[in-house]
């Protein structure tokens, strides 16, 4: 394809995972403990979709890569310092709530009317990337609402692979149940793919790719308009998985004793 | 191997670090180059028409990980923003009570020096018939004015950076790029042009590996170095220039900290500020800061003149946390985070060349630190601060940063400075410690009260030197075929030796709560989430790995503060476990070898690493 793609990433931000989060509710429904105080970094499964993006831009000439991207402003611009650095992109920002209670259609219907808003944005060339699910809503819809909202309708979830045929078409690999793939072709652009964990490790921080950015993401962020999503589901009640944590150090024991531990506590 | 190509980049000033220092040193950099309404008032020589390019690198991965609870005056944060409200920075309160208290030895294990020993017997001796000593805790009737924090705030540094970084990041003047840890600085004809960021894409050893991408060279005009005083950049212009004549960097100490929310019933008012002195060992001190929402932070200080060698800062600290006095305010109490850090005790003794042709230090890596006060933090920023006007100067005046330009602009200022009048008062407070617990206290005393005219005559060895053998240390308690015997049994189970040795002296065994008292790894899981990317070599190094097969103390393994330094079951040199590291720096100082080449180092070496903790309540 000469003309390359326009390839649109949707990616929030979750609190970093080895923080200590703690669900409380306050005035304004739940949220997590001290949620503003936490850091924050890029959703993982967003990261993949971002990664195979660039990856896939690197390898079709003409292509280019938006990041559009919900969150409270001062959090994202810290996360950008740290993503700014891996691949190239354009930013897009809507400066919103990144709270896993947020309702997944009203999230999806805000980014599809950013990405609709994209100056020069080619929807003949569209691929919309996102994640399959995410580190703090794992309601897996936000994807597919946000092609439904665009009027794409060539979806696919849970990909791991992704490749441009001689055709022009596209081969996607997407899991299914039970450890297989399934293996489909699309003829070509426009679609939307929630990425699982794709098949690119995280690539080096690479500082000219931050100055690169950096010039178009604070511009972004200065003019971010505010996103206030106005319905969403009620919750009756919300808790974190108990942890119970039991360290032992046990040395030299025989592969079977720690098989059957394991067995014994996943069956207790 | 035959040298790399590396890509390399132009910019106008490449900064080292971002600490409170370097927060001051933007902060005050960024205002200066635009004006009001946000239109730039310097260009950039490397991209003209455009403003001054500003970049730092800092090798954690967020901007306010891995450093520490905090009182202070804040004198110099004040001074940047006037009208300063503590309730725009999270975790912040202002001080409302101070005490400090001298802590009895519950358990008779610690290390006290006769005087103390029969000053303690007083001590519980009253407190059976008067409110004077409680808890096995005597509270001082008087704290000198020169240990005073009110009025002052009690805060997170790690909120305040991240607080502070933002508003620097928001005026789009300057650039922190967490997770990109600098390797050394590049120097050409005597003056420093830049700095190289670390390889990535590198095996353990540092060899090319998988997705190999050399570090990039960041040529500037301006290399301002603000990475403490463990910070590879800011050691290796040290071991460039050497000290200036008469400097040392020989006094340090291990903070080890937690963040905890306190137990319910818990009474401790927000901003109250507790020190103590006296135990787990004499000249451990600790301290507790309650911030908001019933919030704690705490923590010891283990010093390098502790001159035990089989010392460890996490049992310490339990022990500590344990003692009556304390164990009333926070026994069912939660951690939250937990972390750790070096401090450069030798203050304005420590200073290191503080410029020259390209570079200028700030901060804890400049000497900066008052060692009276027990203040860092506020005297950090005001060097950024100091070196930010001075550097505003010279660009406005189109000076370029010589040594000449820079000592005009920037140390005259820190030398006129009522920071440098009191690091002067300062400078010798601590060098009784180095004699022993009781000359310690007692020269704080005549330094403070005397304004530094007199000062007790301290112990300079540097710190492996001080180290005595675990059988001299023990001779009174152990004799050397038990030790030995005890040293077997840990080399057979590949366990530090440490725990075995306090045990059999006396320490009590820690019960664990498993909220408050956890093992050392599950504080590492729970509390200092540590990250350590792929693709970077180790940072600690054992400079001559044959010299450690003959070490008997093996302190650089008792002292880790993540357990990242373990025994090696094979009987070689310590490993070293990169994914375990906090980034504390504790085993630089506390190997009890010297190093190979370099005079007053020891036999680790700290290099340029990425991750580390990951809290920013610490």
């Amino acid at each position: 394809m000469s003309a390359g793609y326009h390839i649109v990433v949707c990616g929030g931000i979750v609190p970093d995972p080895l923080q200590t989060l703690e669900p409380v509710q306050g005035p304004a429904g739940w949220g997590l403990k001290n949620e503003l105080m936490l850091p924050a970094i890029l959703d993982p499964w967003a990261g993949h979709a971002l990664f195979e993006a660039a990856n896939l831009a690197k390898n079709v000439p003409g292509s280019k890569v938006w990041l559009v991207s919900m969150g409270p402003k001062a959090k994202l611009q810290q996360v950008m310092m740290t993503i700014a650095q891996k691949v190239p992109f354009e930013l897009v920002v809507l400066d919103g709530p990144a709270s896993g209670f947020a309702d997944a259609h009203e999230t999806g219907a805000a980014l599809a009317e950013a990405i609709a808003a994209i100056p020069g944005l080619d929807t003949s060339r569209l691929l919309v990337f996102g994640g399959w699910q995410s580190a703090s809503r794992g309601a897996g819809a936000t994807m597919q609402v946000i092609g439904e909202k665009l009027g794409i309708f060539e979806q696919f979830q849970g990909v791991d692979k992704l490749e441009i045929l001689a055709d022009g078409a596209l081969r996607v690999l997407e899991r299914v149940e039970g450890g297989s793939y399934q293996d489909s072709v699309v003829s070509g652009a426009p679609a939307v793919f929630g990425w699982a964990t794709g098949e690119l490790p995280e690539p080096p921080n690479n500082p000219q790719v931050g100055m690169q950015n950096m010039r178009l993401v604070m511009p972004a962020l200065q003019k971010a308009k505010p996103v206030k999503l106005e319905k969403g589901p009620e919750y009756s009640g919300v808790q974190i998985p108990s942890q119970k944590r039991e360290t032992r150090v046990v040395k030299d024991a025989p592969v079977d004793q720690i098989a059957k531990e394991i067995v014994d506590w996943l069956s207790a | 191997m035959s040298e790399i190509e590396r890509q390399s980049m132009e910019l106008d000033i490449v900064c080292v670090g971002f600490g409170p220092a370097m927060a001051g040193f933007l902060t005050t950099l960024t205002r200066g180059l635009a004006d009001e309404n946000g239109a730039p008032l310097l260009e950039s020589a490397v991209m003209p028409g455009m403003p001054p390019q500003v970049i730092c690198y800092e090798r954690a991965d967020d901007i306010g990980f891995g450093v520490s609870g905090v009182v202070s005056k804040a004198r110099g944060i004040k001074e940047s923003f006037p009208g300063f409200d503590p309730a725009q920075v999270p975790m912040c309160a202002p001080v409302t009570h101070e005490t400090v208290a001298y802590l009895l030895d519950p358990h008779g294990a610690s290390r006290r020096q006769e005087l103390l020993g029969l000053a303690d017997k007083a001590l519980g001796f009253a407190g059976k018939y008067t409110s004077c000593c409680r808890d096995q805790a005597f509270e001082l009737p008087y704290i000198p004015p020169f240990l005073c924090k009110e009025p002052g705030y009690v805060f997170s540094i790690g909120q305040f950076n991240q607080w502070a970084g933002s508003q620097v990041m928001g005026s789009g003047l300057a650039q922190i790029w967490p997770s990109m840890p600098v390797a050394r600085v590049i120097m050409e004809e005597g003056k420093v042009v830049g700095v190289r960021l670390a390889d990535q894409g590198v095996d353990k050893k540092g060899n090319p590996d998988a997705c190999f991408m050399p570090g990039m060279d960041i040529r500037a005009a301006l290399t301002v170095i603000g990475d403490g005083p463990v910070g590879p950049v800011g050691r290796n212009l040290d071991e460039i220039l050497g000290l200036p004549e008469g400097n040392s960097q020989r006094d340090w100490a291990l903070g080890m900290k937690m963040v905890v929310d306190l137990p319910e019933d818990c009474d401790l008012p927000e901003g109250y500020v507790l020190h103590t002195f006296g135990y787990p060992e004499p000249d451990i001190f600790g301290f507790l800061y309650v911030l908001p929402d019933r919030v704690a932070s705490l923590g010891i200080f283990v010093p390098s003149w502790l001159d035990i060698p089989v010392r460890t800062a996490y049992r310490y600290l339990q022990h500590w946390m344990t003692h009556p006095y304390l164990w009333k305010h926070l026994k069912g109490g939660k951690m939250r985070s937990w972390g750790a850090k070096s401090l450069l005790e030798s203050g304005r003794r420590g200073e290191p060349h503080l410029v020259g042709d390209g570079f200028a230090r700030i901060g804890e890596g400049s000497g900066s630190t008052n060692v009276l006060t027990g203040s860092g933090v506020d005297e950090a920023w005001t060097t950024g601060v100091m070196l930010a006007e001075g550097v505003l100067k010279l660009m406005k005046q189109n000076q370029p940063f010589t040594k000449y330009n820079l000592e005009r602009a920037y140390v005259k200022r820190r030398r006129e400075s009522e920071l440098e009048a009191e690091a002067k008062i300062a400078e010798k407070a601590r060098d009784g410690f180095g004699k022993g617990f009781i000359q310690g206290l007692a020269g704080m005393a005549l330094s403070g009260f005397t304004t530094g005219r007199l000062n007790m005559p301290g112990d300079h060895r540097d710190p492996n030197q001080r180290v005595p053998s675990i059988e001299e240390y023990y001779s009174a308690r152990l004799s050397a075929q038990e030790i030995e015997a005890i040293r077997e049994e840990c080399a057979a189970k590949g366990e530090p030796l440490h725990d075995a040795l306090m045990d059999r002296v006396g320490w009590p065994s820690i019960e664990y709560d498993g909220q408050l008292l956890v093992s050392h790894q599950d504080a590492l899981l729970m509390g200092g989430k540590v990250q350590a990317p792929g693709g970077y070599a180790d940072h600690v190094v054992f400079a001559d790995p044959n010299v450690c097969l003959k070490c008997r103390e093996r302190i650089c393994i008792d002292m880790c503060s993540g357990q990242a330094i373990a025994p090696d079951p094979e009987g070689g040199a310590p490993l070293f476990d990169r994914e375990k590291c906090v980034h504390c720096g504790a085993c630089v100082w506390n190997c009890s070898k010297p190093h190979p080449t370099e005079p007053g180092r020891t036999n680790v070496e700290f290099r340029a690493g990425a991750g580390g903790l990951h809290s920013v309540e610490n």
